[in-house]
């Protein structure tokens, strides 16, 4: 029976991916023609999606971008039999865009099935858990620090440093907690990863529990991802049911059991602490620290939190070896970074590659530019608290060091691309805007400083006194640097300050304001 | 394995995966359609509460349950939950409050949650939300009069190389345009 295999990740779906997939079961049927179809993640080439894969004996020949009314010209045209076909794509892996890159964190997703427990361990799945099992904690803690592997969620911090605190903190109970409350605009490599190869990460939370001597993880996802959810919590059901999880991990005698939970729209949660007390059943207030998660956590215990991407690495790294992973990247940023290309690009997608790359080869050789056409204005990279840069400036390296000289953050790897339509007064403004929506209100410079920060703003696009309005804004976002209690406020002026360093020309509303008083 | 049979099979299965007849824990949360909801009760609420009080940090869990339940955290909850978990009323009030998912009164027969965070802005997605908002007539988090649609806004959907987007009653949808937002508002009205 023929194996054809569509993406139902939710960028797919969004794509109209369902549609196809219903279609092709309909055509199928009044064909009286015999079809396998395999939901699976997506290998992260957006702009192809929806595609389908028909699995012939030369491997997965890929059809796309489709339309709902291109699904009775496959079939007439042999698609089942790999046949030519106007939107034929050949095999994925020979697309420019895939054969570029390193995938180790994604290197399964969008090729297996998602919640097969046999496809996992046919690519390779689980070899990394076999080895920790067999291995003292401190080994596996010394392997992830030899990795180099640094915290993807944005602060950059060594994993295996986090890991080893714990493991070496007493307590009766420890816990792990994967950050999977990835809000950043312009990021989806957690939610891709979780939809399209869960047991990735539970099988990195598994590893980080015996690493530590935790028995239990929680994985806190947003709820803005419902369909990540829903895989996750099959997923967990599914390792459990197949004995990867539960009382006797594998056979062993070691214990670990994992419970997905779900957050409620709050950006913050996405900050380790306030993650923390929202998993506690509270506000998602921010902790002051110390005393560090890794110590006191959750329930007060010692917690490992990692980012999902920091977490989905371990099982690679343990199955290739610490050095192996150590080998990719540049300075102190060691292995792959899993980039998510984003915003008004013309090839948006998911790009896994070694540390070291510019943006520019990101956004032109990969991203072939803007989706509308126009000169490239300015990108935002790291979320909505990361800097915003300018056309001039690409030639930065993606590394946690280059992007902080430019006084700029990698975070999560999120590149948003604008077009010259973008006001960056207006991006200035919203930075604000957001930090005052999303503050949890626990510090002042954070709660007062955003709403203070909005009205500076919408003064200066006003071109109400810009020298005096200029002044003001600045000493605010010092004083949020400076005092905020954790990065929300402390970042928020990352944004802004850039825009302004960067982009001055859109600040001086002065002309307009002239002409108009006239 | 006959070919009507699996391609019957996959069609259900596919029905399944969004709408299923007894939702799972995780299944709750796909898809959100007033039709759904059911009247507000007591006793429904304590029997919710009760099924959820045992979980580790039970306040989120507890409220996603009666939101999914009822469509929304009814007064009458916030009694209920500070007693189940030990909690005042103002410690119940507060968490209800934080969370921006949480809705005090009942949502339209559909939820369209628009995201306006700054990949969708970078393809207009401001615009075009505004231009919805300013046909339908009502701003972010209201509903049309008719009952047919609550609009909210979301801050990032994780679909950003398909911006703008939109889940509507948890389907997500990419790359929106006044034409596709005006199809969405014809299928929320429609009987």
């Amino acid at each position: 029976m023929t194996k054809v295999l569509i993406s139902t990740d939710a960028m797919s779906l969004a794509l109209g991916s369902r549609r196809i997939c219903a279609l092709l079961a309909e055509e199928a049927f009044r064909r009286g023609l015999a079809l396998d179809i395999v939901m699976i993640g997506s290998r992260g080439l957006f702009w192809l999606e929806p595609l389908v894969e028909v699995e012939t004996s030369s491997g997965r020949v890929a059809y796309g971008p489709l339309k709902p009314s291109d699904v009775g010209g496959l079939f007439e045209a042999g698609f089942l039999e790999g046949k030519d076909h106007p939107l034929r794509l050949g095999l994925l892996k020979d697309q420019p865009y895939l054969a570029r890159q390193t995938r180790l964190t994604f290197a399964r997703c969008g090729i297996v099935d998602p919640l097969s427990i046999e496809d996992y361990r046919t690519y390779g799945g689980y070899v990394g858990l076999e080895r920790a099992l067999g291995s003292q904690p401190q080994e596996v803690v010394d392997e992830v620090k030899l990795s180099g592997l640094r915290g993807r969620g944005g602060a950059g911090f060594p994993t295996g440093i986090k890991w080893d605190t714990v493991l070496h903190a007493e307590a009766d109970q420890k816990y792990i907690v994967c950050n999977a409350d990835e809000g950043d605009s312009g990021t989806f490599a957690d939610r891709m990863l979780m939809e399209g190869d869960p047991f990735t990460l539970i099988e990195g939370m598994t590893i980080a529990g015996l690493a530590v001597g935790a028995t239990k993880g929680f994985i806190y996802i947003r709820s803005e991802y419902p369909h990540a959810y829903h895989t996750m919590s099959k997923a967990i059901e599914v390792a459990s049911n197949a004995g990867y999880l539960g009382s006797s991990v594998m056979g062993s005698v070691r214990a670990f059991t994992l419970e997905t939970r779900l957050g409620a729209g709050a950006y913050i949660c996405g900050e380790e602490t306030s993650l923390l007390e929202s998993l506690e059943g509270k506000r998602g207030m921010v902790r002051a620290k110390p005393p560090l998660p890794a110590l006191k956590g959750l329930f007060g215990r010692p917690t490992v939190v990692n980012n999902v991407l920091s977490l989905a690495t371990v099982p690679w790294i343990l199955a290739n070896g610490g050095q192996a992973y150590a080998d990719f990247g540049m300075g102190r940023s060691r292995g792959t970074l899993p980039i998510q290309l984003a915003g008004n690009v013309r090839r948006g997608g998911l790009i896994e590659l070694a540390f070291g790359t510019t943006l520019r080869d990101i956004i032109e050789d990969f991203g072939g530019g803007t989706a509308t056409g126009r000169p490239v204005k300015a990108v935002q990279i790291g979320g909505p608290l990361g800097a915003y840069f300018p056309a001039s400036m690409l030639d930065i390296p993606l590394d946690y060091e280059a992007l902080a000289a430019a006084k700029g953050m990698l975070g999560h790897g999120g590149i948003v691309v604008f077009d010259d339509s973008v006001d960056l007064s207006r991006q200035a403004r919203f930075a604000f805007e957001f930090c005052a929506a999303e503050s949890c209100g626990k510090c002042t410079p954070c709660r007062v400083g955003a709403v203070r920060g909005v009205e500076v703003m919408d003064r200066i696009i006003a071109g109400i006194e810009p020298q005096k309005n200029f002044d003001v804004l600045e000493d605010l976002c010092t004083l949020m640097t400076d005092a905020s209690l954790c990065a929300m406020g402390g970042l928020t002026p990352l944004p802004v300050m850039s825009a302004l360093t960067h982009f001055p020309e859109d600040f001086d509303k002065s002309p307009r304001v002239a002409a108009a008083a006239e | 394995m006959s070919v009507a049979i699996l391609a019957a099979e996959f069609l259900t299965r596919m029905a399944q995966n969004l709408q299923p007849d007894q939702p799972s824990a995780s299944e709750q949360y796909l898809g959100e359609d007033m039709t759904t909801y059911i009247q507000w009760n007591n006793d429904r609420a304590r029997e919710i509460i009760a099924a959820h009080a045992l979980f580790d940090g039970a306040a989120l869990p507890i409220l996603h349950a009666l939101q999914f339940e009822f469509g929304f955290i009814h007064e009458e909850a916030i009694p209920l939950i500070a007693d189940a978990l030990n909690l005042s009323r103002a410690e119940v009030h507060g968490i209800v409050t934080f969370y921006h998912d949480f809705r005090r009164d009942p949502a339209g027969r559909h939820v369209l949650k628009l995201c306006r965070a700054e990949a969708c802005q970078s393809m207009n997605g401001t615009g075009v939300a505004q231009d919805l908002l300013a046909t339908l007539g009502i701003s972010w988090g209201e509903t049309t009069p008719d009952g047919s649609l609550t609009v909210e806004g979301v801050y990032c959907l994780g679909l950003c190389a398909c911006a703008p987007s939109a889940l509507y009653d948890g389907e997500p949808i990419g790359r929106l345009t006044l034409d596709t937002l005006a199809d969405v508002v014809r299928e929320a009205r429609a009987p």
